[in-house]
């Protein structure tokens, strides 16, 4: 099978590498180019803890093979706190908002679109955006606080 | 886990790019769009095709257009872009409320209603919606285009009125004539799930018209021509939505599978009739519960 030669962005950087067309985002960005934030959870588009942002917009990298982003954008968690803890981050943490941490990622990622596009978000409106994160230590209440309290006006 | 399955994968940057790619692949090849529902089988080993020809750089794909109340929806357009778009809220909307709740956020994101309706299976959420509205599907092929009804296209568990050398370009929506209103019910075990367990579409016309299109009930999602005739004109007071809801043992076929036993999914699609009809109604007549309202 061809290798296809990749290049996209990478919370800014350039990245070039080959894969081949099976090869899926999630795998390629924990084994080939060590980003470790996306988690593999369930691998089939329920749990959101592979979730990446591409072009700005929270997606599955379970469900997308690497050779589809070629020229594209993505940040993952590694990139939004490149320059120490951004806001929301720091909220979880006063909020002691998660215990084993492996929807971390996933949440953080899929609350900074949904704040993005919307800065005070309700209480519903935090619910519906995280309704695809699934957490299993938690029970939600910490984060929904952490963000509720972060976005007040 | 990574695939085992190997495949090529293409990229064409032209319609006749992706027709010539389909032609040449006779029937080996699968088109991709957000691919939320693609790669899983390929993973699950349900689907194994030698290529994949990814309609993503088709920028012609990506409209999303409404004007004189005609909804053109490309097959490159993904749910969120649906929900967001004021046209489909204010003229179309079955499509807000059902876009709305399509799995979650970060798969609605990537997911098309064209990809939703190729994959085809029994509880796909567009389905239904697209039946009420009696959507106009366009497919392109090696000899040229052809329309669809949204009526024609469901054959099967799986299985759609597509060619393999086709592919499903967009959907067509009109707006329906005069006063409107309607309801997506979808019964699900959370929200953010993909999978309905049962599923109801109702839209109500000022002409007095009900249309009702079920889905997770049968091996496709169909329209139920008998109630729409006992409620033709009709106000659905309670007596009636008995009426109507006696009928769905003869026109429903719900199995049982884990996700929900047959007695239950068709207990709930009652629920849904004693509950949408009525929020159909009122919306009809400009008040009942905001789009987006679960009723269930
Ligand atoms: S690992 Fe991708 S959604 Fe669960
Ligand atoms: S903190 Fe453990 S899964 Fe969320």
């Amino acid at each position: 099978m061809k290798k296809h030669t990749i290049t996209f962005r990478l919370n800014g950087e350039p990245c070039t590498l080959d894969v081949e067309a099976n090869e899926l985002l999630l795998d390629v960005l924990r084994d080939k180019v060590g980003v470790k934030s996306p988690k593999a959870g369930c691998e089939r588009g329920d749990c959101g803890s592979c979730t990446i942002l591409l072009e700005g917009k929270s997606v599955r990298s379970c469900l997308i093979l690497a050779v589809e982003v070629d020229g594209q954008e993505i940040t993952t968690v590694e990139g939004l706190s490149r320059n120490g803890l951004t806001p929301l981050q720091q909220a979880f943490l006063n909020h002691n908002s998660f215990q084993c941490g492996f929807c971390a990622p996933g949440m953080v990622l899929t609350v900074t679109e949904l704040l993005e596009k919307n800065p005070h978000p309700s209480k519903e409106e935090i619910q519906e955006a995280i309704a695809g994160n699934l957490c299993r230590c938690t029970g939600y209440q910490p984060i929904i606080d952490a963000v509720l309290e972060l976005t007040k006006k | 886990m990574t695939i085992a399955h190997r495949f090529d994968y293409e990229r064409p940057d032209t319609l006749s790019g992706v027709l010539d790619a389909l032609a040449r692949c006779g029937g080996r090849a699968r088109v991709l769009a957000g691919g939320t529902d693609l790669i899983g089988w390929i993973r699950e080993d349900l689907i194994a095709p030698d290529v994949l020809i990814d309609l993503k750089a088709l920028d012609e794909l990506k409209v999303l257009h409404c004007a004189d109340g005609v909804l053109q929806i490309g097959a490159g357009v993904t749910f969120n872009q649906l929900l967001e778009s004021d046209a489909v809220r204010s003229d179309f909307p079955l499509v807000f409320e059902m876009a709305g709740r399509v799995a979650s956020n970060g798969v609605r994101n990537r997911a098309t209603m064209a990809g939703n309706i190729c994959s085809a299976v029994p509880c796909n959420d567009s389905g239904p919606v697209l039946l009420v509205y009696e959507a106009t599907l366009h497919v392109a092929g090696p000899t040229g285009t052809r329309d669809l009804s949204a009526l024609e296209w469901f054959l099967g568990p799986r299985k759609t009125a597509l060619q393999p050398d086709e592919v499903l370009t967009g959907i067509t929506l009109k707006k329906p004539e005069g006063r409107h209103g309607g309801c997506w019910l979808k019964l699900g075990r959370y929200k953010g799930e993909d999978l309905a367990q049962a599923s109801t579409a109702i839209l109500m016309l000022e002409n007095g018209e009900t249309r009702i299109a079920f889905g997770s009930v049968a091996p496709v999602p169909l329209r139920a021509p008998a109630m729409e005739a006992l409620l033709k004109g009709r106000t659905p007071d309670a007596a009636l939505i008995a009426q109507a809801q006696a009928m769905l043992s003869d026109l429903i076929t719900p199995i049982t599978d884990v996700r929900a036993s047959l007695e239950y999914r068709l207990h709930m699609v009652g629920v849904m009739l004693e509950r949408g009809l009525p929020a159909a109604a009122e919306r009809m007549n400009g008040n009942g519960p905001d789009y987006g309202t679960t009723l269930i």
